[in-house]
């Protein structure tokens, strides 16, 4: 765990939950697991508050706990978990672009609580559309078309049921069967929450477990949802790769794609080197309609994919009119190669760019691309041969992003407080105008409200707001680097794994 | 081999004036400081990527952690406290403890926070309680008259303090079949020497002889 890697944790759990949930996090970064009197005693905040503390953190998924050999209770801090709360607002602009509104406030509430049982969820994001429905003269809806989106994301697997912690005992020995129930969804009851014995409409395992009791919605308050990171960060990958074969061939080219990954959306486990292979009537069923391609132009794009020099689609046989897979590992490395190729350009200058894809083309070479052929080593005979190592360049990259991530808070931070005084004017006196709007006030006590804010004062607020701005947006692109290249580096890993 | 096309001599095979010096020359002079912390840049970054998408995530955004910094999930650190306690702070509680509804089936249990303020409840009962009690019912009785001897009594304070010390004594052997409450309240009460060494109930005024006037007293 870097230096900068602890720091933007730091700053982010400020940012989210504040001065106080900053101090405990900071004692358990630097300490890994520590229980909950070594805790009290570094942090040297009273027991109370640092209980208070960790039960907010363990609600949002941040610390879990296990009982260590003398019984005591640890609790152990996720980092990865901390530096993923950056990508949340991607999560909820995802569910809103893959299922709509409806779908974007229940991924935001889920999001904002951590856990949560599905009544609850459901109920809030129907009223809250309500609300917004009514403002804007539409006629309400109900809290069914809420709970189908719902379905909808956990059946693509975008929220999880959270396993709890006490009950299971060893979470490795976690079977299909209780797999394929982390994503059922119980039946929802709107309004009360009386007791109904009916069973869940899906096909359901045979041993059914305590967790989904016969459809009770009372039994739905022990069933808690969260977001499931894995998979949003899989469509991330997905969608990045849509997007180079967009960019390199073709629109349809990249629906074709699409479709060849959704068939495979639910099958291929994580951070697989290649997917499941996938038949051609398969893929050219699944098509959406509306695209109107041809059995011959499909497969014509198929073969231009299969034999483009990227490498992303593999034809590996012939059954079934072709049998396809999609090479995630290369994918991905041309993918970061591009990034990696981006940031030369934008950091040295074209030159440098093409010495640098020449070398990525011919792995070694000499400054005058001449071939060695001595084995002495002395300095006069022997050549120094020059080559790019990705992963580790990527690495390098990565901890400057995360420099650079860690920079971007800490000045937006700096910002903030420096004009926190001027910021707080501003707010009131937003305030009291708008209940000077409600109560009916005139225009006149409403222009010598603005007025209070001199026009010096207004133009250094319109800068600050901008530069916050930018620094967020700025957060939010770093973010997206920051994912490719730790996918990037994941994938290696694993390449790594199976190859041993 | 080495240096082709360069003659004799040690070289190398790239360019070694692109190090920054010649072949031969002294090194350049070491560096005595940092380097700067915003060197020059050659290349000016690209800005930002501004669409649509990003404008609706970064709006997305600024909306979540506001709602966070609202919620019951952020706290502060607790602000300084006054100079002086102040005899409502006991009163006060605190928002925060009773912020967000936990399941507790989720949470390992010496988490939770417990209420100190549900002791002192407990002694009201005292006077049922007494009742109950079967074993010690006639020293309880008897304790009850000396008390309330004690309460209206009119004796000299040697009497008085005897009696106190029999109640000691009589609470120390029953100690452990008391209440904890009973016997703090006979404690309070014997506590302090007041009664009996302090206390003077009136009672020897004006015994004494104050006709003997002896002079003015200043």
């Amino acid at each position: 765990m870097s230096n900068c890697k602890s720091s933007i944790c730091s700053h982010l759990i400020k940012d989210h939950f504040g001065d106080l949930t900053q101090t405990v996090c900071d004692v358990l970064l630097q300490k890994c697991d520590c229980h909950l009197r070594q805790l009290t005693s570094e942090a040297k905040i009273p027991l109370d508050r640092v209980k208070h503390v960790l039960t907010v953190l363990i609600q949002n998924n941040l610390v879990t706990f296990q009982k260590n050999k003398r019984g005591q209770t640890e609790y152990t801090l996720d980092h990865d978990a901390i530096l993923w709360r950056n990508r949340i607002p991607h999560y909820i602009f995802c569910g809103k672009n893959l299922y709509g509104d409806a779908a974007e406030l229940l991924i935001e509430d889920i999001a904002h609580n951590g856990q949560i049982t599905m009544s609850t969820v459901v109920e809030n994001v129907t009223d809250k559309l309500n609300e917004a429905l009514e403002n804007a003269g539409h006629p309400k809806i109900g809290a069914s078309v809420v709970y189908e989106k719902f379905k909808a994301l956990a059946n693509t697997h975008f929220i999880k049921q959270c396993v709890n912690p006490l009950e299971t005992l060893c979470p490795e020995d976690i079977d299909e069967c209780a797999v394929a129930k982390l994503y059922t969804v119980p039946p929802f009851q709107p309004g009360n929450r009386k007791r109904k014995l009916a069973s869940d409409e899906e096909a359901q395992p045979v041993n059914k477990k305590i967790k989904t009791e016969a459809g009770a919605s009372a039994a739905d308050d022990h069933i808690y949802w969260t977001i499931n990171n894995n998979r949003f960060h899989r469509y991330f990958t997905d969608q990045l790769l849509i997007k180079a074969i967009r960019s390199k061939i073709d629109e349809r080219a990249g629906q074709i794609l699409q479709t060849i990954l959704r068939l495979n959306e639910v099958m291929t486990e994580d951070l697989a080197l290649t997917s499941n292979p996938v038949s051609f009537i398969e893929i050219f069923q699944a098509l959406p309609k509306d695209l109107q391609l041809s059995k011959q132009i499909c497969e014509q794009y198929l073969t231009v994919m299969a034999d483009d020099s990227t490498g992303f689609v593999n034809k590996i046989g012939d059954s079934g009119g072709g049998m396809y897979t999609i090479n995630m590992m290369k994918a991905m490395t041309t993918i970061c190669t591009a990034h990696v190729e981006s940031v030369i350009q934008e950091r040295f200058g074209s030159k440098s760019l093409r010495i640098f894809r020449v070398l990525i083309l011919k792995k070694h070479l000499e400054q005058k691309q001449e071939i060695s052929k001595t084995a002495d080593h002395a300095p006069a005979r022997s050549f120094y041969l020059f080559r790019v190592n990705l992963e580790q360049v990527a690495r390098m990259l990565l901890e400057h992003s995360m420099k650079a991530l860690m920079n971007t808070i800490v000045k937006r931070e700096m910002e903030t407080r420096e004009n926190r005084r001027l910021m707080e004017k501003e707010e009131r006196a937003e305030a009291i105008i708008a209940n000077l709007e409600r109560s009916g006030g005139d225009a006149e006590q409403k222009e010598e409200i603005l007025q209070s804010i001199t026009p010096a004062e207004k133009t250094q607020l319109k800068r600050v707001k901008h530069m916050i701005n930018m620094l967020d947006q700025c957060e939010l692109q770093l973010d997206e680097t920051i994912f490719v290249l730790e996918t990037y580096l994941q994938y290696c890993e694993t390449k790594l794994k199976t190859k041993r | 081999m080495g240096g082709r096309g360069r003659g004799r001599g040690k070289s190398v095979s790239f360019d070694v004036q692109a190090l920054g010096f010649g072949r031969g020359e002294a090194l350049p002079a070491a560096i005595l400081q940092p380097p700067p912390l915003f060197p020059p840049q050659v290349f000016k970054p690209v800005p930002l990527v501004n669409n649509e998408d990003m404008q609706y995530m970064l709006a997305l955004k600024q909306e979540f952690v506001g709602s966070l910094r609202k919620s019951a999930y952020y706290m502060k650190q607790d602000e300084k406290k006054q100079d002086i306690e102040r005899y409502t702070d006991k009163y006060k509680t605190h928002d925060t403890a009773a912020s967000f509804a936990k399941d507790w089936s989720r949470f390992p249990a010496e988490l939770k926070i417990r209420d100190k303020k549900v002791k002192k409840q407990i002694k009201p009962k005292l006077p049922v309680k007494k009742v109950k009690l079967t074993a010690d019912e006639d020293i309880a009785k008897t304790l009850e008259t000396l008390e309330k001897k004690e309460e209206t009594a009119v004796e000299g304070e040697e009497a008085a303090e005897k009696e106190d010390e029999d109640k000691d004594e009589d609470d120390e052997e029953e100690g452990e079949n008391l209440d904890e409450e009973e016997l703090n309240e006979e404690d309070l009460e014997e506590e302090t020497d007041y009664a009996t060494n302090y206390f003077d109930n009136g009672e020897g005024y004006g015994d004494d002889d104050d006709g003997d006037d002896e002079g003015p007293v200043y």
